[in-house]
């Protein structure tokens, strides 16, 4: 009985310590070498693996960043300035600042400006939905209110508000990753320029029909007036396709062209509330 | 022993027949007030405008003209003016180009005979009846729209041994080819010899299904007179209006995956399309009408029209005794390929075969539940194909294992969708993935 004991222990050692030599040999002869410094570098990078950098998560761009000679091009949108400054100090090449972006959503068609027409109860998502039909209004541009833009959001930065029932952008969780952009079939989400102080002016439409048929079906349109391209003093709007665009690098945040819009469809964000006008005041002095 | 009627093996469906509108005559739709007659109504690329607003057209004008070989000329289905170029929404839900164009009067184009004579001898050359189809913008009027004359000119290298005439109409509640096969039968047989002498071919199998007795015995009678022609009564399974299904149910041959039925020598056409190329060809008359079945369990007079192209789709339902007040949803097609339009004003292209429409109490999807692995979209699938998997992949996006899956084989005929007890949303995903993995294949071509 002893001796079975013994012999099988015995044996079990052996094949033990004959296996670690080889498993060891092995090791060594075909060790992969790798830059230290990818390792130092994915530990800087905020370890979100969303893929907003273009490059197969953190570790991708890790190794983008340590053996790339010119990273400039390269960019977490995550991690920021900050992020990219430290790596850059690491590997001892230039970077340059980038103004940090943010997810606007281009549609402002809430039940109340654009009324359903259509009744869908088919999958619900965006991606299923616009292969059957343009939308549940008769605007054909707009947002389908589906939420494929939530469902990929790594951040938890994007929510369909239940009385407009169009996605709103957490500015605190939004990392101008990206995914949205690309999750959305209408292309209605922009990486834009976040501003100072989150402030910003952007036309929250992309309906390209002529302006009555955009009307008829949604009160916030852009009709294509020309309005504020004509208003502003920078030059910083342009209109192609019956569809105005506002370049937030020339944008000078004056908001005349938000004052001239008849539809309301320039938004301003964070802005601090606008004095009531000289006639208002009087009405509200005769009224009160 | 009993004569076991032909069908193909693999799958197929039983859905309810609904046949209404079967023994109502085609009626002629009055002419609309205006037409919008969308640009793309076929496969392949869209044809380009050659009116500018304010022309005044005829009926039978060529008013887009094709824009290479897989492409179809559009020509005016009215005369008037033409009122504007704007993009129209049609069954597809998005607006797509079109010419909108205002009923003046009925004045046609001289060259198109109208009379009711039928023209029995066929002059033209094989070459000639191609041409003049690709001039008369005829497309498959099954419901798929491939333009006509690329299936007659066969490639080099193959050779076509037989033809075969689609009458088996298997969606429920279509009639408009069983109307067609028995009000415009004499005309049908001599499109038939048309299309023979065009693809030289000795022999042509019509494939209609049992539940059209009356047309079977009709066209069997008539057969006779007409050379090579033979009619093939079939049993009544849900797809057998798919070509590769109609091919294996006929001839017992099938299309090898990813081929076309010219591979093993056959071409199908429609009854609808040979009745029009008989019109192009015997009588110079361009597509600018077809007969469509309108229906529906609360419509008051489900009936089958002959409408002029770009007519509303309203105009239909009103003539058909207005739209009930439960209604939930409205078809371009049948129940069970046809897709809900968003809006009753898209016209009726090319393409529409039936307009029905659906109760509010039958129009709603049921919930999704969870797969019980029982198979049975396995078991219907005509194709032979895993719809339980393609789904799962489909959720997962493994496209490239699909492509081995063989999807693209999936002809969306919805029978898995139809079967399945948990109400899966199969045949989405399937539909969906279709197009990346259509992607991923024109990527590699390229």
């Amino acid at each position: 009985m002893s001796s079975v004991l013994t012999t099988s222990i015995l044996m079990l050692t052996i094949l033990g310590v004959v296996l670690a030599v080889i498993l060891y040999v092995v090791a060594q002869k075909f060790k992969v070498e790798e830059d230290p410094r990818i390792d130092e570098v994915e530990a800087m990078l905020p370890g979100a693996n969303c893929g907003g950098c273009g490059y197969p998560g953190c570790r991708g761009l890790a190794d983008a960043l340590v053996k790339s000679d010119d990273i400039s091009s390269i960019f977490c949108p995550v991690g920021g300035n900050e992020t990219m400054s430290k790596v850059a100090t690491l590997l001892g090449r230039a970077v340059e600042a980038k103004d940090p972006q943010i997810a606007v959503v281009r549609c402002s068609g809430s039940p109340k400006n654009r009324k359903r027409v259509v009744d869908y109860n088919g999958i619900s998502s965006c991606r299923f939905a616009s292969t059957l039909y343009s939308g549940d209004t008769g605007c054909q541009f707009g947002c389908l209110g589906l939420g494929d833009c939530v469902a990929v959001c790594k951040f938890d930065a994007i929510y369909i508000d239940p009385v407009s029932l169009l996605p709103v952008i957490d500015e605190e969780k939004c990392t101008a990753c990206g995914a949205c952009v690309k999750a959305c079939p209408k292309l209605i989400i922009e990486l834009r320029k976040k501003g100072p102080k989150g402030k910003r002016i952007f036309v929250s439409c992309m309906n390209t029909d002529k302006g009555g048929v955009a009307r008829k079906y949604c009160s916030v349109a852009c009709i294509g007036c020309f309005k504020c391209v004509k208003v502003c003093p920078y030059e910083a709007i342009t209109l192609e396709n019956n569809l105005a665009y506002i370049d937030a690098n020339k944008c000078k945040l004056c908001r005349k062209c938000v004052e001239e819009c008849p539809t309301d469809s320039i938004l301003e964000v964070n802005f601090p509330p606008r004095k009531p006008k000289v006639e208002e005041q009087a009405q509200n002095a005769v009224t009160s | 022993m009993l004569n076991v009627l032909k069908t193909f093996k693999k799958g197929g469906v039983h859905p309810p027949e609904n046949k209404i509108s079967a023994v109502q005559p085609v009626e002629v739709l009055p002419l609309p007030a205006k037409v919008f007659i969308p640009l793309s109504q076929h496969i392949g690329a869209p044809a380009e405008a050659l009116v500018a607003k304010g022309d005044r057209v005829k009926a039978g004008q060529l008013i887009a003209k094709s824009t290479g070989f897989v492409s179809a000329n559009v020509h005016s289905s009215v005369s008037g003016i033409v009122e504007s170029l704007e993009p129209v929404m049609d069954s597809s839900g998005y607006k797509r180009p079109a010419i909108t164009i205002n009923v003046e009067g009925d004045d046609w184009e001289p060259s198109v005979d109208r009379s009711p004579d039928l023209r029995k001898e066929i002059t033209l050359s094989a070459q000639d009846i191609v041409k003049k189809i690709a001039e008369a913008g005829i497309v498959g009027l099954g419901g798929a729209t491939f333009p006509t004359h690329v299936k007659l000119s066969v490639p080099t290298g193959k050779k076509a041994e037989m033809l075969v005439i689609n009458g088996v109409e298997c969606e429920p509640f279509l009639t408009s080819d069983h109307r067609l096969m028995l009000e415009r039968s004499h005309e049908l047989m001599v499109g038939i010899q048309i299309l023979m002498k065009a693809l030289d071919v000795p022999k042509a199998l019509i494939g209609i299904e049992i539940n059209k007795p009356d047309a079977i015995s009709h066209l069997q009678s008539l057969a006779k007179s007409y050379g090579g022609i033979e009619v093939q009564p079939l049993k009544v399974k849900y797809p057998q209006g798919g070509e590769k299904q109609l091919i294996k149910a006929l001839t017992g041959r099938e299309v090898p995956s990813g081929g076309l039925p010219i591979d093993i020598g056959v071409v199908v056409h429609n009854v609808g399309t040979a009745l029009a190329v008989y019109e192009a060809v015997q009588k110079s008359k361009p597509l600018v009408e077809r007969i469509v079945t309108v229906t529906g369990k609360n419509l008051a007079r489900p009936s089958n029209f002959l409408v002029r192209i770009g007519t509303p789709v309203s105009a239909l339902i009103a003539a058909a005794g207005g739209l009930p007040d439960d209604t939930g949803k409205v078809v371009s097609g049948g129940p069970m390929m046809g897709k809900a339009v968003s809006s009753i004003d898209v016209p009726v292209t090319k393409g529409t075969s039936g307009i029905l429409v659906i109760p509010a109490t039958e129009s709603k999807r049921k919930p999704e539940g969870v797969c019980i692995r029982c198979a049975k979209c396995v078991s219907v699938c005509p194709m032979g194909l895993e719809p339980y998997l393609l789904y799962r992949m489909g959720q997962r996006m493994q496209y490239s294992q699909m492509e081995v899956e063989r999807v693209l084989d999936c002809m969306e005929c919805g029978s898995c969708s139809f079967e399945c007890p948990a109400n899966l949303f199969l045949l989405d995903f399937i539909r969906l993935s279709k197009v990346e993995v259509g992607k991923i294949v024109r990527e590699r071509k390229n």
